[in-house]
Order: structure tokens, then C-alpha cells, then sequence
């Protein structure tokens, strides 16, 4: 903040020339207008408290989707999860062999299917980092509300 | 058709019941929707609107709204996946916040510096605006217009932008958002081979042998070749992947030899490969001597700080790109300094690893893939660390070949397309040619019917430029497309804010969202995104991909294009070209901008027939505008290695790799038997320079601007995560990606956590010597920097870390380093 006003008050040397610039400008000349961002009112120059580090939300029910193709978040936490080179957590209760008898939800058949589209026996390798489709949630209310609506047939309310 | 639980039931036991009854129900009291034109989505392909990988998808719209989105199978890219970010493309465009009307800072009824938004029709927004622009040529010349756009442009905005601006207003004041991620690749292409962007192409990933990450996160940041990537690796055993970074990421869960070195370091230990290569007779010399000629760059260039900065002063060679000749034996004295102790020591990588990777280069049967994104590109070194890496790959002869070959990552989905094929940077034209080439300029004005002499040679204000303009009152009428760079701009408080807030200027501000550059401006304009406009986008494998529009923008929203256009109307020729100039052109006098441009024969040649029904920018023009702007501008790449396929056979291929000759796409340039345009028993060509040949680039270690010392003790780097695209102005507003990241945190090591007494969760404050930020410490998660380090990602509007980071530049490419800068964090 103090280099900015720095700034500013350089530009006030500038603006002098037109006319006497006292604090009050100062702000009003930073100001945002009067409009709301993702940051809500707080002025640019401002250094906005932090939020609170929000929770993720665990053992939920299964989320509905809001579109056939969507990929299911993660009801559950996934902390310490591992997924790397010699093994993979997540499969470990939602592959095929396992997910009946832990009540998981089965990896979708999708999963199996090559990039050229031949099914394999098994989960295809380009599947297997499973957080780049599926991401847990946290207990928020969205920042901006989200319009969107789903088809009528997949309308949850 | 909200239905309770209770509801649910009782219409499914009626028709339990009247099925049992053999009796026909009315379709509400079913549970399946048997009038197939209530279930029927409309399909239609497009691009993601996200990075630079160019993944099709498949948008589905029912009843003027998009209502669902998936991977399309039938694209070459993406083979049906998408990330995270992808499958929720649906949603990016329904947020409740979309700006619908123009927004002017007013008090009593008129534009005012220091006022508040006020809602305005289109007509005022657009009188402020010219007089504005007006008064600005008048007072200080062209030179005082600017405009900042954007890799995200489609490819007709992108060009309609740099013809209103370089031969319009004749001023070269327009730079892209690209400039903050791929201008240092940018700078080593033209260097090194004479010709912009990668030689080889995605089908690399499903044929190499060894992969290296060099500063590049792609688990998170090109999610969809990270899965190719890893479908090879785990699909064939004998595959290797080497990942360097400065703090372990996501991308080290694939990684058999995963490095972390000190900042700076990479510029070390790719000569200490090239060193390994040559000690160890490596070296492809058919190819090399052929190929190649041995060059060195000029050492001591400086940051691209601002000139009055110590350290501008302080360099020998501020900002000198000049390279000189050197002989094989000079260039191996160079490289031999780079010893493995040394590099061991400079960089903090084991020998151990650092020679695994090594003696895979130098295995002339290893077919090998370098990739980089920003790690290598946002770096004061950034053009000489390119060369580095190619330089290996032209030593070893493993390039342009299937599976072999350096390939840089582009940031976002039209940087090459728009940014770098169009040429919308402040020293470029069209298909790489510059402003200062007389050559260039004539070409470009030739097939613009424009008199010679139009387009200015001195290039103008870059990026970080611009900024340092703005507040120094020498930019006065600016205007913002397609980005959020008072998010994105390093230095915030010294540089950006006090440019914007100048009483001097007047800055316009095209965004779908309220974003802080729009607070910060002094006219909004509520603009079309995605699907609600046609276009075309450039990948990073040379793929240029076309959409139709599918929706209709809300409110008063419009295109990117469609302002250009129209705000062109405003001004009559003479308004903006002096005498010297009309005199050449007589027949242009008293014609507006608009016709000058984009009337010209060219432009307007496709009748509107040729268009969609549902093509709002061609309707308001009244011809195909977006195929007139294509044609145009597909003039200046066809026969000169960048040729493009006709307009129409985008929208039916998912995409051809140009160039494009006689229909058919090219995957491996320079090349013979892959590429057109190598000459006929000559192997390889490199035929962007004059003797064919490409340069390996000679350049030592140099320390960084900045680097941590007894008070800020701390290394800062800066990046995204794989839930939000750039500063979040989309993402954060799809709920799924909201609450999947929510909010930017300051990923530290324990044990720097425990020495400030901080533990996870705690508030910091995070202060460099230009601002100060608040956020929360994350000790575990997704990236674990080393002791002395950590990332911060820059999506978050509420915390703002531009705040802090460096305008420091790679000299010669004018890319910001946003990867390191020295911070201190303590406890609030």
C-alpha cells in the first residue's frame, strides 16, 4: 500500500499541473467504480484479509450430475490418497474387483476403452490419474451464483 | 419440472398401475420422456475455450443455452477425454454476474476519472471512446493509442485488432496477454530455426522413449497430453520420464527421475548435457554438419527493468540480442566449464540424476521429447534457455523425427494462432514477419490495398511496457480485450494501478465479467464469449481449429470482433492518417476507418448467404466477416510455410496442422518425406534461414534479478492450478471448480512452516519489496517445494500475488519472470 501511494503521489505531481489534488481524490481516483469482482468491493489497493482454509466435505451421498457426460466429483476427502507409478488408492475401491464389497461406486466402463476405442480388460493407463476429472469439494457457497441449468430429465432441485 | 420424493412416487405407482390397467397416461405421469423433441440436444463441435493443448469438445444446446458438454471422440487431440476444467465448459458462460451493458465512471450524467459505474447504451460508450482515442492522436500522436489483447482472441478478432491498430491508428501499441507466456519461446524460434512454433507435433507423445519436463507441470496445466504421456509410459515398460522443476508437483507422480533445482539452474544443466554429449563423442556429426552452424550470444544483458534500475545500469550489454560466430571447438571450451561437480553444485540436483538424463540424450537409440511451458519461458534467461534445450536435440541429431524432438508448450488456445501466427505483438505482422523489415511492411500493405508507407517500422510498447507507459502518461487511450491483466501484470502497485488510475488516461475494458482490470478501468464493455460468436483458434501443435456460434450472447453483450468493427465506424480516415499519407491514397479520403479496413474488397467478399442463420457478428456486418478476415489473412502464410487450408474445411476436420499444402496437414516440419517444403534429397531443411541451416546458441549461467538474502529470505513462484484458467474469471464461477480450488494458498515445507511457527491453515502475510498479500499456509497437498521456497498459485482475485512478483523481463523477449522473485512470509 505505502508503494502505492508512493506512486500515486508521483502521479499527483503530475496531475498538479491541471489541479490541486488533496487525499480524498487520491481515493476516488483508485476506487473500483462502485463494481463488484470475484474479490467483492474491496478496493485494489487494499490487502484483503484471507479467507478461512474451508473444509472438504466427507462421505456424502453420490452428487448428481448435470450432464450425462459430466464426471462425478469426489464425495469423500482424499487426503494422503496415493496415486503414482507403482499403485493407485482410488482404484482400490472403486475398480471392479473391489467396489461391490466396499459399497464404492464402480469406475465407469468409459474407463476401459483405448484412444483408438478398443476396450481393454483392465483400467486403460491414460485413465489413471483420476484427479485431473475428479476434484472433492469443499463446504462453500459459491462465490458467484451459477445460472446453468440442466436438461429437464437431469434437473435435481 | 421440480418434483418432490413424494411426487416421484406417486407418478410412478400411476403408471405401475395404468401400465397393469393396459391404459394410455398422459406423458407428465411418466418416468420416460417419449416425445423424443423434449430429449433432443442440439450437438455441435468446438475447441476448449481453456489452454493451448486445443482438446475438441462436443457442445450440446437445448433452447438457446448451452445445457451440456463432453469430450469428442472423434478429435485426434483428445480422443473423447477432457479435464476437469473441460467438462465443465457448460457452465463458464452462466455466471450470475455476466455483464450485459456498457459501463461508464460518471458524475452528473458524464464521464468522470473519479465516478462511478453508471450503465450507458453502446452509442455513448462508443462517442466517449472516440473522443477519447480522438483527443489522445491529436495531443501526442499515435503513438499515445494502445491496446493489450490476448492468446485467447479467436484468430479473426486477433487480425482485425492488429489492422486497426498498426495500419488504422498506425500505431504499434498493441501487445498480447501471450507476452507474459510464450514470447521467449517465440524469441528461440526465430533465433534458432527462423520460423515460429514446434517442429513436431502431439503424435510425438505416443512414440518416444524418454520424456523431459523442463519447468512444466503438465499433470495439471495440459492435463489431456499428460494422459497421453502417461498412457505411454504405463503402457510400455521400457519408457522413462524425467521431470525438472523447482518444487515437486503432480507432474513427479509419473516421474522415474524426478529433480528439484535452485532457481536459475536450468541455464547449467542443459550445458552441462550439452558438455556430457560432446565428452562422450555423442555427437550426431552428419548432422551437425550439415545442419547446424555453431553461434554464441552476448552475455551481461540485464532484467528488463525499468533503465534508471541498478541492475539496467549495472549490465554491460543492456538488452543486446546480438549473437556471434564461434567455432565447435570454442562452443565445447564453453560448455566443458559445466562439469558434473559443478553442475552438481550450482543446481542442487544429485550427480546421480542429473547423469541418468544425460547419458539418455546422448543414447543415439533413445528417441527423446523435451517439453517446457513456463518454467523455461517466464525466466530473465528464457530465449537463451529455448536454445539450450534445442541446442541438445540438434547436437544428437533427435529432432523433427517421430517420437524425437523438442516441443515447447504453448499457455493458452490461441496463443499461437492469434498471438504468434497473426502477429498481434508490438514488433509483428502476419505469418512471423516484423515491423522494422521495410519488406514485411510492404507485403502486408499489399494485400491490405493500403499505401506504402502505412504501418510504422519502429515497434511499439510491449506488455510490461505498456504499463510502465500508462503511468508515466505516455499511453493515454487504451484498450483491454480479452484478459485480466491488472491480475496477471507484475508489480501491481508500482506499475499497473497507478498506470490505470493515471487522470491522463482512458482505459476501455472488454470482459464477459466484472474482473478487477474492469474495476480498475474507466469504460466496461459487456462482451460475447466462446460459442456465442464463430472462430477460430491455434493449438501448439500448429492445429488451427474453427466453431460455429451456438448461442446468443445475453443482454447487450457483444464479440470482441464486433467492437473492433464498429468502433472503426468512428472515425473518418483523416481523423487518423495525416496529409502525407492520404495524399498517396486520394481515393480513401472521406471514407471511414471501417471501410478503409474491413470494406476492402477483401474482407466483405463472402456474401452473408455463405453464413450460418445463427452468426450474430456476420449479420451485423451483412457479409461472412469472420471468412473474409480468414481469406485475408491466410494471404500471408500461403506459400511461405505457414500456408492454411481453405475456410470450409474447418468446419468439418477437427483441425489441420498447417502448413497446408494441397489438403493435406504436416506433423514433422523440416524434414524431407514429412514436409512439403524440404527440398528434394536434402534430409533436413531448415529452410526458416537462408542456407537451411538452424543455430546451436552458445550461453552461460547468469545469476537471477532477484534472489533471496537476510531479509527476504524466501524464493516466491507463481503458476496455476489444474481447476482454474488464469486469473479464475471463468473458472471460480463454475460452483464444481469453485469448491474444488476455492482459494490460493501459499504452499510452504514444514519445516519453514515450523520455523515461522506456522501451521497449516495459519494467516501469513506475504510481502516482497513492491506489496504485500494475505493469504493461508498449505504444508501438504499437491505441490511440496523444498526448504527456502514457496508456490503461490495466481488465480486468486481476492488475494492478488501480482502484487508482489517482478517486472523483471527475459531482456530480449520483453516475457516477465513470474517463477522467482525474493519474499519473506511471517505470521499474522
Amino acid at each position: 500500500m505505502k508503494k502505492l501511494i508512493t506512486g500515486l503521489v508521483l502521479l499527483g505531481v503530475v496531475a498538479t499541473a491541471v489541479a490541486q489534488k488533496d487525499d480524498s481524490s487520491n481515493d476516488a481516483l483508485l476506487s473500483n467504480g462502485g463494481i463488484e469482482s470475484l474479490r467483492g468491493k474491496a478496493q485494489l489497493s487494499e490487502t484483503r484479509e484471507s479467507d478461512k482454509m474451508k473444509r472438504v466435505l466427507k462421505d456424502r451421498e453420490v452428487v448428481e450430475r448435470n450432464y450425462v457426460h459430466q464426471p462425478p466429483v469426489i464425495p469423500h476427502q482424499i487426503r494422503g490418497y496415493k496415486v503414482d507409478l507403482n499403485s493407485n488408492k482410488c482404484l482400490s475401491c472403486h475398480g471392479w474387483k473391489y467396489a461391490k464389497e466396499v459399497g464404492a461406486t464402480k469406475v465407469s466402463p468409459t474407463h476401459f476403452e483405448t484412444r483408438d476405442g478398443m476396450t481393454l480388460s483392465d483400467i486403460s493407463p491414460r485413465r489413471y490419474f483420476c484427479s485431473q476429472c475428479h476434484v472433492p469439494q469443499v463446504d462453500a457457497k459459491p462465490l458467484v451464483k451459477n445460472e446453468f441449468r440442466a436438461v429437464e430429465s437431469l434437473s435435481h432441485k | 419440472m421440480n418434483q418432490s420424493r413424494r411426487d416421484f412416487i406417486k407418478a410412478n405407482a400411476i403408471a405401475a398401475t395404468a401400465a397393469a390397467a393396459g391404459v394410455a397416461i398422459p406423458a407428465s405421469a411418466s418416468n420416460l420422456i417419449t416425445d423424443s423433441d423434449k430429449s433432443k440436444i442440439k450437438w455441435d463441435k468446438a475447441p476448449c475455450r481453456f489452454c493451448g493443448t486445443g482438446c475438441s469438445v462436443l457442445v450440446g444446446s437445448q433452447n438457446g443455452k448451452v445445457v451440456a458438454t463432453q469430450g469428442d471422440p472423434d478429435a485426434e487431440v483428445n480422443k473423447g477425454l477432457n479435464c476437469i476444467k473441460g467438462y465443465f465448459l457448460s457452465k463458464i458462460m452462466y455466471g450470475k454476474d455476466r455483464l450485459t451493458q456498457p459501463l461508464l465512471r460518471m458524475k452528473d450524467g458524464k464521464f468522470h476519472k473519479e465516478g462511478d459505474f453508471q450503465p450507458v447504451s453502446w452509442d455513448m460508450a462508443f462517442d466517449v471512446m472516440a473522443d477519447k482515442f480522438k483527443s489522445a492522436l491529436k495531443a501526442k500522436g499515435p503513438t499515445s493509442v494502445g491496446m493489450f489483447g490476448s492468446g485467447q482472441w479467436t484468430v479473426m478478432e486477433g487480425y482485425a485488432a492488429v489492422k486497426l491498430m498498426k495500419a488504422g491508428f498506425r500505431s504499434n501499441n498493441i501487445d498480447p496477454n501471450a507476452r507474459h507466456c510464450m514470447a521467449s519461446a517465440v524469441g528461440a524460434f526465430m533465433r534458432t530455426f527462423g520460423i515460429d512454433e514446434p517442429m513436431g507435433c502431439y503424435d510425438d507423445l505416443e512414440q518416444a522413449d524418454s520424456f523431459v519436463l523442463w519447468g512444466s507441470n503438465m499433470a495439471e496445466m495440459h492435463p489431456i497430453l499428460w494422459s497421453r504421456l502417461t498412457d505411454r509410459r504405463l503402457g510400455h515398460s521400457h519408457v522413462r520420464v524425467h521431470v525438472l522443476s523447482t518444487y515437486k508437483h503432480r507432474s513427479f507422480e509419473l516421474a522415474d527421475n524426478g529433480m528439484i533445482f535452485t532457481p536459475n539452474t536450468d541455464l547449467a544443466i542443459a550445458n552441462y548435457i550439452a558438455n556430457y554429449i560432446i565428452q562422450n563423442d555423442a555427437v550426431d556429426w552428419g548432422f551437425v554438419k550439415k545442419h547446424t552452424h555453431f553461434k554464441q550470444v552476448t552475455t551481461d544483458i540485464g532484467y528488463g527493468l525499468r533503465p534508471e534500475h541498478e541492475l539496467q545500469k549495472a549490465a554491460k550489454n543492456a538488452d543486446s540480442g546480438k549473437i556471434l560466430d564461434v567455432t565447435f571447438e570454442e562452443y565445447k571450451k564453453q560448455v566443458a566449464e559445466y562439469t558434473l561437480e559443478k553442475t552438481v553444485e550450482i543446481s542442487g540436483v544429485p550427480a546421480k540424476n542429473l547423469e541418468e538424463m544425460a547419458k539418455m540424450y546422448a543414447d543415439p537409440k533413445t528417441k527423446v521429447m523435451s517439453l517446457w511451458t513456463m518454467g523455461m519461458n517466464q525466466h530473465t534467461r528464457g530465449v537463451w534457455m529455448n536454445s539450450l534445450v534445442y541446442n541438445i536435440h540438434l547436437l544428437t541429431g533427435k529432432i523433427s523425427k517421430p517420437g524425437s524432438g523438442p516441443f515447447s508448450l504453448t499457455g493458452q488456445p490461441s496463443a499461437c494462432g492469434t498471438a504468434r501466427e497473426v502477429g498481434t505483438f508490438s514488433h509483428r505482422l502476419p505469418a512471423d514477419m516484423v515491423v522494422k523489415k521495410k519488406k514485411h511492411r510492404d507485403y502486408a500493405e499489399k494485400i491490405w490495398k493500403l499505401p506504402e508507407g502505412t504501418i510504422p517500422a519502429k515497434p511499439g510498447y510491449h506488455a510490461v511496457l505498456q504499463n510502465r507507459m500508462l503511468k508515466d502518461g505516455k499511453l493515454n487511450a487504451y484498450w483491454v480485450m480479452c484478459n485480466n491483466n491488472v491480475q496477471a501484470a507484475p508489480n501491481l502497485n508500482e506499475e499497473t494501478l497507478p498506470g490505470y488510475r493515471n487522470p491522463e488516461n482512458f482505459v476501455v475494458v472488454s470482459d464477459p465479467y466484472p474482473t478487477v482490470t474492469c474495476q480498475a478501468g474507466d469504460l466496461i464493455l459487456p462482451t460475447a464469449m466462446w460459442v456465442e460468436k464463430e472462430g477460430c483458434y491455434g493449438n501448439a501443435e500448429r492445429r488451427t481449429q474453427h466453431w460455429f456460434q451456438q448461442v446468443k450472447a445475453p443482454g447487450e453483450a457483444k464479440s470482441d470482433l464486433w467492437q473492433l468493427m464498429e468502433f472503426s465506424k468512428r472515425f473518418k480516415i483523416e481523423d487518423v492518417w495525416d496529409e502525407a499519407l492520404l495524399a498517396k491514397a486520394p481515393h480513401l479520403r472521406g471514407k471511414t476507418m471501417y471501410d478503409v479496413l474491413y470494406r476492402n474488397g477483401n474482407v466483405d467478399a463472402y456474401p452473408i448467404e455463405e453464413a450460418k442463420e445463427l452468426n450474430d457478428d456476420a449479420h451485423d456486418c451483412g457479409f461472412y466477416v469472420q471468412k473474409g478476415l480468414f481469406e485475408e489473412y491466410a494471404a500471408f502464410g500461403r506459400d511461405h510455410g505457414h500456408d492454411l487450408a481453405p475456410y470450409e474445411m474447418y468446419h468439418t476436420a477437427r483441425g489441420l496442422r498447417w502448413p497446408v499444402v494441397n489438403g493435406v496437414e504436416t506433423k514433422w516440419r523440416y524434414k524431407e518425406g514429412s514436409d512439403p517444403y524440404v527440398g528434394k534429397g536434402k534430409d533436413f531443411e531448415f529452410y526458416g534461414k537462408p542456407d537451411g541451416k538452424a543455430l546451436i546458441i552458445s550461453a552461460p549461467y547468469e545469476a537471477p534479478p532477484e534472489a533471496p538474502d537476510s531479509e527476504y529470505d524466501m524464493w516466491l513462484c507463481t503458476g496455476r492450478v489444474l481447476e482454474h484458467w488464469h486469473s479464475g474469471s471463468m473458472t471460480q464461477r463454475v460452483p464444481e471448480l469453485y469448491r474444488a480450488f476455492p482459494d490460493a494458498v501459499v504452499f510452504m515445507h514444514p519445516d519453514d512452516a515450523k520455523k515461522r511457527n506456522l501451521r497449516r491453515g495459519d494467516e501469513v502475510m506475504v510481502e516482497s519489496r513492491r506489496g504485500e498479500m494475505k493469504s493461508r499456509i498449505e504444508t501438504r497437498g499437491r505441490n511440496r517445494p523444498p526448504v527456502g521456497l514457496v508456490f503461490v498459485p495466481w488465480f486468486d482475485a481476492r488475494q492478488l500475488i501480482n502484487k508482489i512478483t517482478l517486472d523483471a523481463t527475459d531482456p530480449l523477449s520483453k516475457q516477465t519472470d513470474y517463477k522467482k522473485c525474493a519474499i519473506k512470509v511471517r505470521k499474522v
